[in-house]
C-alpha cells in the first residue's frame, strides 16, 4: 500500500481535508487512477502538469510510470520551477 | 548510483571554461551582438501608467514616417483562453501572457507594452513612437501587497477567481495554498517560549547585465528564426507559436550567450513582437530593451509580507511555526507562494507547522523567477525569528538550528521525507569556522542563517560526437549561465577517458538537439549533465562494439577503461588496447559514424541546504552597513568543477546582501518607477564586498553517477536574514522590513535611542 500525502490546499480542494491515505499501487499510474476514482477531478489535476510528486524522498516533475514500492510514501505538491 | 569509491580524473578539478577565451576577449556573442543584413530596428512604447483603461490606439501617423515598416498592437495578437497549460516554469496561462506582452483592454503597469514599431532606424522608429497616439483612462492604481489586499483597493483584473479561497466579489488575490503537518494548536501549547513577528521584503530585479535582446526573421514561407538571449530556446519557441499562431516546427530558436539571467529569462517580452513585426514586414527584426525598459517592464521577484509565529520548549525544541506569506505577482497572477511557504522551515524538524500563502496582483511588472524563487523571502522572515527564539532561549544560534535540523528521516513539513541531506554538515562546519569565533569590534556585529532549496531535474536531450581525430563534440540545449559547459565537457571527459581539452561543448539551436526544458531550478549540470553522462556511455557501447568487431570477439567480451577498448579478462583473447582514436580512425570501416545520445525526463534532484555566516559594521552617525566578512557553506553534492561552484555560492550570496542592504523599486504617488537604472538602483558592485568565503560540503546526490546536487539557487536564500541578525548583533535594533538601507536603520536606531533615553 502506498502511503499518499496531500498538501493542506490539495486536501481541502479534492478530499475534504483528507491529507494522508493509503492506496494500493504498483506505479504511479495506477495510483492516480484510483485517487481519482475515489476523489473525481484529483486525477486530472495530477495529469495537467500542475503538481509534482514525490516518491520516496524524490521529486519527480513529470511521475506517471514510475513503480511504487509496497510501503512507498507519495507527496503530492505544487510543481517546482527555479531561478 | 553509488559515487562514493570512484576515483575521478577530470571531475573536481579546475579547468578554463570552453567559453572564457570568448568572453575574456570580447568576442563571445551575446544577445545584442547579433545583425542580419537589411535588418529593421523594433521600439516598443510602453505606459506611463501604472494602470489604465485603452480606449484606443492611433498608429496612422506614425505609420506615415518615412522608414517605419510595420507597427503593431494588441489587434495584431489572436486572444488567447484563460485556461493554464504547462509550459515553460509551471503553468501558464496564456491569456495573460499575450496580454503581458502587449497590453490589450488594460495597460496595467508603468512600463507595459501597448504598441511596437520596426523601422529602418532605432532613431525613426523612437520618433514613431511619439507619433502614436493613446487614449487612456487613468485609473487608480494599487503597488503594495498588503494595500492589494485591502477592501476597497483597485482591481486589476474584475474577472478573476481566486484559487483556493470561497472570496465573493473582485479581488486582487490570485490564489492562495497552505502546507502543514501536526497539530499547530498542540504545538503552542506545548511552547515554553512563543514568538509573534512581522517581516516586509520588497520586490528586487535579478539585476543581470545583458538586456534582453532579439533578432526574428520570418521568411515568406513562414518558417522564423529567432536568435535571442534566453534560459530557455525550446521556451522561446513555444511561447512565441502560442502566441502568435505558428507550427513549433516553424520556428527554430538559436541562443546567444548570456550575460546574466537568474530566472529572468525564463519568460518572453520582445521574442513575439520582434517574431510578429518581421512576419509582418518580411525582413529581420533587431530589438534591444534599454536599462529603463528592463526595470519598468521585466519581471522582478515578488515582495512579500509575513508574520511568523514561533513555540519552542526552554531547551530549545521548537514545537510550532504557523506563518502567513503574502506575496505580490506583478500585474499578473503567478507570485511563488507555493515555494515561499514550502521552503520556510524547510531545514528544521517541527511536528507542528502551518503555512498558508496568497499570490496577489498589484501594478507592476510580472514577477519573473529569481534563484529560489520565494525562498529567501520567507526564509527572511523563518531565519530572522528563529534568531529571536535563539536570543530568548539564551541558546547559540547555530546550536539552536542544529537542536532542531532536518536530516535524513525528517518528514518536510510540505508533505516529502528527506533521503540523505547535508544540512546538519554546514552546522557542523560552521559551529567550527574560525570566523564563527572571530573577535568583534564595536559596532560590529555577527548573524547566521540557513536556507533550503529543492532543486530539480527535468527533460534533457544530449549527443556526444566522436569525431574522425577522436575529439569529442558534446551537444546539449540548455544555454550556460553559470559555467554548464565547463561541467559538462568534464562529465564526458571523465566517461570517455579522454583529456578535457579534447571535449568541445556546444549549446545548439531548437532544431539540433532534442528538447531541454529549460535551465533553471539549478538543473543543468543535474540533469543535463546526467544526459551527457548516459550519452557518452552510449558511445562508450558503440566504440566497444567496435572493438570487438575489430578482433572478431563478442561485445560483451570488450571494456572500457583509461579511454581504450580492452578484452574484459584474458579469455577473451589477447589483443592491444585500442584508443578511441584508433577506433575513431577505424569507424569508416567499422560501420560509419559513432554518436551517443541520450534523452529523459531526469528526476532525483537532490536538496540543497546552506547556512551563512556574516560580520557587520554599521556606523551609529549614518546608518552604513559595511560587510566585513561572510562565509556561506553549502552541501553541493559533489562539485563537478569546484570554481563555478564556488562562484554560484558567491554571486548567489552577493545577490542577497544587495537584496538585504540597498535594492528597492522606488515608485512615486502616480505608480511611476523612479528609479529604472544602476544609478539608483543599487546593487552591490565589487567594492562593496569582502571576499566571499565558499564552503563546500559534498554529500553527494546518490540519484547521479557523479553526486550532483543543484547549487545555484539556495545561495540565496540565507543572506537577507544573515545580514538583518549581525546588524541586530551589533545594534540591538532588530531590522524587520527590507532593504536595510542607511536612512532606514538610521531611523531604527535613533528610535530606539529615543526610547531607550526615556526608560
Amino acid at each position: 500500500m502506498a502511503r499518499v500525502i496531500l498538501t493542506d490546499s490539495i486536501s481541502k480542494a479534492f478530499t475534504a481535508g483528507v491529507s494522508e491515505l493509503e492506496i494500493p499501487a504498483l506505479n504511479v499510474r495506477q495510483l492516480i487512477r484510483q485517487l481519482d476514482e475515489r476523489y473525481p477531478g484529483l486525477g486530472a489535476e495530477v495529469n495537467n502538469g500542475a503538481l509534482s510528486v514525490a516518491i520516496d524522498g524524490d521529486i519527480y516533475q513529470d511521475a506517471f510510470l514510475e513503480d511504487l514500492k509496497p510501503n512507498s510514501e507519495v507527496a503530492f505538491l505544487p510543481k517546482i520551477g527555479g531561478g | 548510483m553509488s559515487t562514493e569509491k570512484r576515483k575521478f580524473k577530470w571531475v573536481g578539478t579546475r579547468q578554463i571554461r570552453p567559453d572564457g577565451h570568448d568572453k575574456v576577449t570580447g568576442r563571445a556573442k551575446f544577445g545584442s551582438d547579433f545583425s542580419l543584413s537589411g535588418m529593421l530596428h523594433g521600439r516598443v512604447l510602453r505606459s506611463p501608467h501604472a494602470h489604465a483603461a485603452i480606449k484606443s490606439i492611433d498608429t496612422t501617423k506614425a505609420e506615415k514616417l518615412p522608414g517605419v515598416k510595420a507597427v503593431i498592437t494588441s489587434k495584431d495578437f489572436k486572444d488567447q483562453s484563460s485556461e493554464l497549460k504547462p509550459a515553460g516554469e509551471g503553468m501558464i496561462n496564456y491569456r495573460d501572457m499575450t496580454r503581458n506582452v502587449m497590453a490589450r483592454e488594460k495597460a496595467l503597469y508603468d512600463g507595459h507594452a501597448v504598441a511596437a514599431v520596426a523601422a529602418t532606424t532605432v532613431e525613426i522608429a523612437d520618433a514613431a513612437l511619439d507619433l502614436i497616439k493613446v487614449d487612456y483612462d487613468v485609473l487608480p492604481h494599487v503597488i503594495d501587497v498588503d494595500d492589494a489586499m485591502k477592501d476597497g483597493a483597485p482591481i486589476l483584473n474584475d474577472e478573476m477567481a481566486p484559487v483556493g479561497l470561497d472570496v465573493k466579489g473582485p479581488t486582487n488575490i490570485a490564489k492562495y495554498v497552505e502546507f502543514g503537518i501536526g497539530d499547530i494548536a498542540k504545538g503552542f501549547l506545548e511552547a515554553d517560549v512563543v514568538l509573534e513577528r512581522s517581516y516586509k521584503t520588497e520586490a528586487v530585479h535579478q539585476g543581470y547585465i545583458e538586456p534582453h535582446a532579439v533578432v526574428a526573421s520570418v521568411s515568406e514561407d513562414g518558417q522564423a528564426q529567432i536568435w535571442c538571449c534566453t534560459q530557455g530556446q525550446f521556451m522561446v519557441r513555444t511561447f512565441v507559436g502560442q502566441l502568435l499562431g505558428m507550427p513549433t516546427s516553424s520556428i527554430r530558436v538559436t541562443p546567444s550567450e548570456i550575460g546574466g539571467g537568474f530566472g529572468g529569462k525564463t519568460v518572453v517580452y520582445l521574442e513575439p513582437l520582434a517574431t510578429l513585426l518581421s512576419k509582418k514586414v518580411g525582413k529581420p527584426v533587431k530589438m534591444i530593451m534599454n536599462r529603463e525598459e528592463v526595470f519598468r517592464a521585466s519581471g522582478p521577484t515578488s515582495g512579500g509580507s509575513m508574520t511568523y509565529k514561533i513555540g519552542a520548549t526552554k531547551d530549545g525544541k521548537i514545537t510550532a511555526v504557523e506563518a502567513t506569506i503574502k506575496l505580490l505577482a506583478g500585474a499578473f497572477p503567478g507570485a511563488p507562494a507555493g515555494p515561499a511557504c514550502m521552503c520556510a522551515v524547510a531545514p528544521y524538524d517541527i511536528p507542528n507547522v502551518h503555512i498558508g500563502g496568497y499570490d496577489v496582483v498589484v501594478n507592476r511588472p510580472k514577477v519573473a523567477a529569481y534563484r529560489a524563487p520565494g525562498a529567501p523571502i520567507s526564509a527572511f522572515g523563518a531565519e530572522s525569528i528563529v534568531d529571536e527564539l535563539a536570543k530568548e532561549l539564551g541558546i547559540d544560534p547555530l546550536k539552536l538550528r542544529k537542536l532542531n535540523a532536518a536530516k535524513k528521516g525528517t518528514k518536510a513539513a510540505y508533505g516529502p521525507t528527506f533521503r540523505d541531506i547535508g544540512y546538519e554538515e554546514t552546522l557542523e562546519l560552521a559551529i567550527g569556522h574560525d570566523h564563527y569565533k572571530a573577535p568583534l569590534g564595536p559596532n560590529q556585529g555577527r548573524g547566521v542563517a540557513s536556507g533550503f532549496w529543492f532543486n530539480i531535474g527535468g527533460e534533457s536531450s544530449a549527443t556526444v560526437n566522436i569525431n574522425e581525430d577522436g575529439t569529442a563534440v558534446v551537444i546539449s540545449g540548455n544555454p550556460d549561465i553559470g559555467g554548464s559547459r565547463a561541467s559538462l565537457a568534464l562529465m564526458a571527459a571523465e566517461e570517455l577517458g579522454i583529456d578535457y581539452d579534447q571535449v568541445r561543448p556546444i549549446i545548439a539551436d531548437t532544431a539540433s538537439v532534442g528538447y531541454n526544458f529549460l535551465t533553471g531550478g539549478s538543473r543543468v549540470t543535474f540533469a543535463t549533465g546526467l544526459a551527457v553522462v548516459e550519452a557518452a556511455k552510449d558511445a562508450v557501447r558503440q566504440l566497444c562494439e567496435r572493438a570487438a568487431k575489430i578482433w572478431e570477439v563478442d561485445a560483451d567480451g570488450v571494456i572500457w577503461e583509461d579511454g581504450h577498448a580492452k578484452p574484459a579478462s584474458t579469455n577473451v583473447g589477447e589483443f592491444e588496447p585500442l584508443s578511441l582514436a584508433s577506433l575513431a580512425a577505424q569507424a569508416p570501416k567499422t560501420g560509419g559514424p559513432i554518436c551517443g545520445h541520450n534523452a529523459q525526463n531526469v528526476q532525483g534532484a537532490g536538496p540543497g541546504f546552506a547556512t551563512h555566516i556574516c560580520d557587520v559594521e554599521v556606523d551609529p552617525e549614518t546608518g552604513e552597513v559595511t560587510v566585513l566578512r561572510y562565509t556561506a557553506i553549502q552541501d553541493v553534492g559533489r562539485a563537478i568543477h569546484p570554481s563555478y561552484v564556488e562562484g554560484q555560492i558567491q554571486g548567489g550570496a552577493a545577490q542577497g546582501i544587495g537584496w538585504a542592504l540597498n535594492e528597492e523599486y522606488i515608485y512615486n504617488s502616480k505608480g511611476q518607477l523612479d528609479n529604472p537604472g544602476f544609478l539608483d538602483y543599487r546593487i552591490p558592485v565589487a567594492s562593496d564586498l569582502p571576499m566571499i568565503d565558499a564552503v563546500m560540503v559534498e554529500c553527494p546526490n546518490d540519484r547521479h553517477p557523479y553526486g550532483v546536487r543543484g547549487v545555484g539557487e539556495v545561495p540565496i536564500v540565507p543572506p537577507m536574514a544573515a545580514v538583518a541578525n549581525a546588524i541586530e548583533n551589533a545594534t540591538g535594533v532588530r531590522m524587520t522590513a527590507l532593504p536595510m538601507s542607511p536612512p532606514r536603520l538610521l531611523a531604527a536606531l535613533d528610535s530606539n535611542n529615543i526610547k531607550e533615553a526615556a526608560e
